[in-house]
Formats: structure tokens, C-alpha cells, sequence
């Protein structure tokens, strides 16, 4: 059964802030954080962006590339961790704004960093089996980080869309695994601000034990390796894990550059693995392979085989501002005018 | 200032999709939305329709001291955009350096948050508009 991505869309906040900029206002060593983390900067949303603002604007982006009418679309599901509201989906929100026909399933999708792709997986299996015609599936977040934690360098905003369907398509998803377990690496308890982390608990039995099972069990299924991929876009949570990881699944480190976006907008937490790939799908050939793995804490990650279709470089089909053009569009600020627009001032 | 909750939902159309009316015995075209036609009366037959998302600052002015609720904005631009379909609208503009937003700068619709009740209440979403 044929399945793939018909369009995608990105969409990355405008405002930057420097993570030397967070790292001097804490008194740290800003150019070793920086460069520890493999991070320069990461895109803020301002004060009347949220999650929702976000996943609009990549939605519209997507049903653009896939030369669509929204009213085709007969499922949406958006994957978030930044949700506005605790109790109304964002999905609901996104079908008003794309002028959807409201003849459609909806649901928001929770699983820390990987809710967007578990939308895609949810998709594919309604669009399989003539559930639906199409199916958009998003992740966007505003992560946030504790001020002065560890995760304040790297959390940013920005997401990505998929319409996902079996016509049309610019890339076929010749398979999907996921690799799931009960990790303890980081979570957010009801009604706190901020997330926790199992510090150091976060990189081996977390990150790289599941990324590493996703690839792998993945390429198993499919009877391919590491050189049957042009690309391989791993979850990003900082600039240096994703390095490591295909370094140790013997990807050449020239195959995850192109999606590599971490190191420029932070880590958008639901977008992260998706604005990679959406990267790749701004350049990419017809015939040409890719591998993503998203990871999730908690935790899991889902893997995908894509191969990319002659149809992408039919007009129009590529979303019309790539992303490493929407990491050029942005202006700096400081800490005080970052900390008013994801109103940190206010909380704690 | 309390957001009102049915007004709001009435209005999700209009601020998500600019979604307006035209009438299709005179095509003049109406936002926000009218269900009567003001040239033809009885003889209109008016229908909805999605105005165009691209534009030009017809106006603007610069805000500093900004309404309950908005304080936190300020500063920002408020514009009278010229739609292309020559409809007009009043916007707040974002994601634009100070330099561009002249008369005649070429804008596109945003989806923004326009007012938030407090810390439990709900949140009105809408068009904005950015210089491109
Ligand atoms: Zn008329």
C-alpha cells in the first residue's frame, strides 16, 4: 500500500535570542555553553505566538505545497507539548483557521518530543486503509525551560505540517517502527511550568538507547543500511547528540547536515525531527532515500523510510520559503525583551 | 476586559479566514461580512467568500500607550490594510522592522493571538499582518 507525504510546511519565529546572550545574563562561561550544547541561538515566539499561532501557519504552508483543498482534509492531529489550552484542542483550532470543511476527525497527540511524528504514524494508517482522504498531521511547540536550567539554552519554538495521503505524493513512506519503553528522562507534572530531567539520565539509556533501536530496527525491516540513505534526520535536542548518533550508525556526517536545524533555531521539542525533514524535502532529488527518527522522552521514537518521488520538482510542490531560508529571516533580542515575550517575568 | 465568548465564536470565521461575503449579482465584496447587499436590496443574492490574504498599508500609526490588556505590547503598529481585492481592514503589524512599514508596504495575513482572558480564561485567535 502506497503511502506519503502530499505536502509540508514549516514555520519558524522570527525572533532569536544568542544563547551566549541567556548563558552571560546566569554568569556562565557563554562561549563554553555554546559550544558544549552545539548551539548558537534559538527562535523565540513572541508574546502572541503560541503552539496553536504556530501549527496554523505550518499548516497552511503544507496544504499549499500539496495543491489541496482543505476540505479535502478528513483528519488532523496536532502533537505538542506547549499546548494553550490544557483542555481544547489545538487540532480544532487549526481545521477554523485552514478553512477545513468540518467533516473531519481531530485530536491533539502528547508524547514530549515525538507527538508530531506518532501524528504521521496515525495518518498513514487512516489514509492506508480509505479511512480518509487526507490527513494533516503537525507538530509545534514554545518549549520552555526553568531560567537558568539546562534546557533554557536549548528550548525554542517553531513546527511543521504534513498532509499525508496516498495521491499525489512528493515522498512515499516505504515504512515506519517504533521502539518504546518506560524511561524516567524528563517530564512535566500537571500544572507545573516548567519540565524536570534526569540530568546526565537523559543521553545514554534515553536518547541514544532509543534513537539507535528506532534506526536500527528500522533498517532491519526494510533489509537497507546506513548507505542506502541520502539523508538521515535523527531528533535534535542539542547540535551534538544527533552528530554522534549517526556517527555511531555509520552515517556520513555530510548526510545529516542538510537536516540539521538545531544549532540555529534550538530545540523545537514536537518540531524538531520534522523541520529536519522538511529541511531535506527543500532539496532533495527525485529517487533520493532518507531516514528519520524522532525521539520522545518517556520514551520512544519512531523511524521512517522515505523515499523521495519525481513529483517534487514539479512546480510548486516544495514549500515556498525553505526552511535554512526561514533561519536567515530573524532579528536578535536581548534577554529582558525574550523574558517579556514567553513571560517568564511573571511566572514562579 | 473580559473576552465575550459567543461574540468571539461568532467572529472565528471572519478572524481566522477572512472569511467575508460578495454578492454575486454586482460582485461587490463585503468584510467583515454583510448578508445584504447595500447597491442592489432585494435583488442581491449574497454568498460567503474568502477575501485574499495579500494586501498594502493603506495607513498606520505607531501605538505606546496600548488598551487594558495589551500593555505588555506596546510598542506596535496599527495599520488600515488595503486587501487586494480593495477591501480594507484595520490590523496590528508583526514580525516588521520599523523601516518597512511605510504606505504602500506590501503585507500578508498571520494568524496571532489577539486578547487572552487572564490566566484561565480563553483566547481569541486572528489575522495580523506582517510586511513581506
Ligand atoms: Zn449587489
Amino acid at each position: 500500500m502506497v503511502v506519503g507525504i502530499v505536502g509540508y510546511g514549516t514555520y519558524i519565529p522570527k525572533m532569536r535570542i544568542k544563547v551566549e546572550e541567556i548563558a552571560n545574563v546566569w554568569g556562565k562561561d557563554a562561549a563554553r555553553v555554546s559550544e558544549g550544547l552545539g548551539i548558537k541561538e534559538k527562535a523565540v515566539g513572541a508574546i502572541d505566538e503560541d503552539s496553536a499561532t504556530i501549527a496554523v501557519e505550518a499548516a497552511r504552508r503544507a496544504v499549499k505545497s500539496a495543491k489541496i483543498s482543505a476540505k479535502d482534509i478528513n483528519a488532523i492531529f496536532v502533537g505538542s507539548e506547549s499546548k494553550p489550552y490544557a483542555v481544547k484542542p489545538t487540532a480544532t483550532i487549526v481545521g477554523a483557521a485552514i478553512n477545513s470543511s468540518p467533516h473531519f476527525t481531530a485530536a491533539d497527540f502528547e508524547f514530549a518530543c515525538k507527538a508530531g511524528t506518532a501524528a504521521i504514524q496515525s495518518c498513514m494508517g487512516m489514509a492506508s486503509s480509505n479511512m480518509i482522504k487526507y490527513g494533516l498531521a503537525i507538530g509545534a511547540d514554545t518549549a520552555q525551560g526553568r531560567p537558568n536550567d539546562a534546557l533554557e539554552f536549548s528550548a525554542g519554538s517553531g513546527g511543521a505540517a504534513f498532509i499525508i495521503g496516498k495521491e499525489n505524493l512528493i515522498a512515499e513512506i516505504e515504512g515506519t517502527y517504533s521502539f518504546t519503553t518506560d524511561t524516567p528522562d524528563f517530564w512535566r507534572r500537571q500544572h507545573a511550568n516548567y519540565p524536570k530531567h534526569g540530568g546526565r539520565f537523559t543521553a545514554e539509556p534515553a536518547y541514544f538507547k532509543h534513537v539507535m533501536a528506532g534506526a536500527k530496527g528500522m533498517m532491519e525491516r526494510m533489509g537497507t543500511s546506513a548507505k542506502d540513505y541520502d539523508y538521515f534526520v535523527p531528533h535534535q535536542p542539542n547540535g551534538k547528540f544527533p552528530v554522534r548518533v549517526a556517527k555511531m550508525l555509520g552515517f556520513e556526517h555530510s548526510k545529516i547536515v542538510p537536516g540539521l536545524i538545531t544549532p540555529f533555531i534550538g530545540n523545537t521539542y514536537s518540531g524538531s525531527s520534522i523541520i529536519g525533514l522538511s529541511s531535506v524535502l527543500d532539496v532533495a532529488k527525485p529517487g533520493e532515500r532518507v531516514l528519520v527518527v524522532s525521539y520522545g522522552s518517556g520514551a520512544g521514537s519512531d523511524a521512517f523510510s522515505i523515499k523521495i518521488t519525481k513529483e517534487i520538482s514539479e512546480k510548486g510542490r516544495r514549500q515556498e520559503v525553505a526552511v535554512f531560508d526561514q533561519i536567515k529571516e530573524k532579528h536578535y533580542v536581548n534577554y529582558a525583551v525574550y523574558a517579556k515575550h514567553r513571560r517568564k517575568l511573571k511566572e514562579d | 476586559m473580559k473576552n465575550a465568548i459567543p461574540l468571539i465564536w461568532r467572529r472565528i470565521p471572519e478572524r481566522y479566514a477572512l472569511m467575508g461575503t460578495v454578492c454575486e449579482n454586482c460582485k461587490t465584496e463585503y468584510f467583515p461580512k454583510r448578508m445584504f447587499c447595500a447597491k442592489c436590496r432585494r435583488k442581491g443574492r449574497v454568498v460567503e467568500k474568502q477575501m485574499p490574504d495579500e494586501g498594502k498599508i493603506f495607513s498606520f500609526s505607531e501605538v505606546h500607550v496600548a488598551p487594558t490588556g495589551h500593555e505588555s505590547e506596546a510598542p506596535y503598529f496599527l495599520a488600515i490594510i488595503e486587501l487586494k481585492n480593495g477591501v480594507r481592514l484595520m490590523s496590528q503589524i508583526v514580525d516588521s522592522e520599523k523601516e518597512k512599514i511605510k504606505f504602500g508596504s506590501p503585507v500578508k495575513m498571520m494568524f496571532r493571538k489577539i486578547t487572552e482572558d487572564d490566566h484561565d480564561g480563553t483566547i481569541a485567535y486572528g489575522y495580523k499582518f506582517k510586511v513581506v
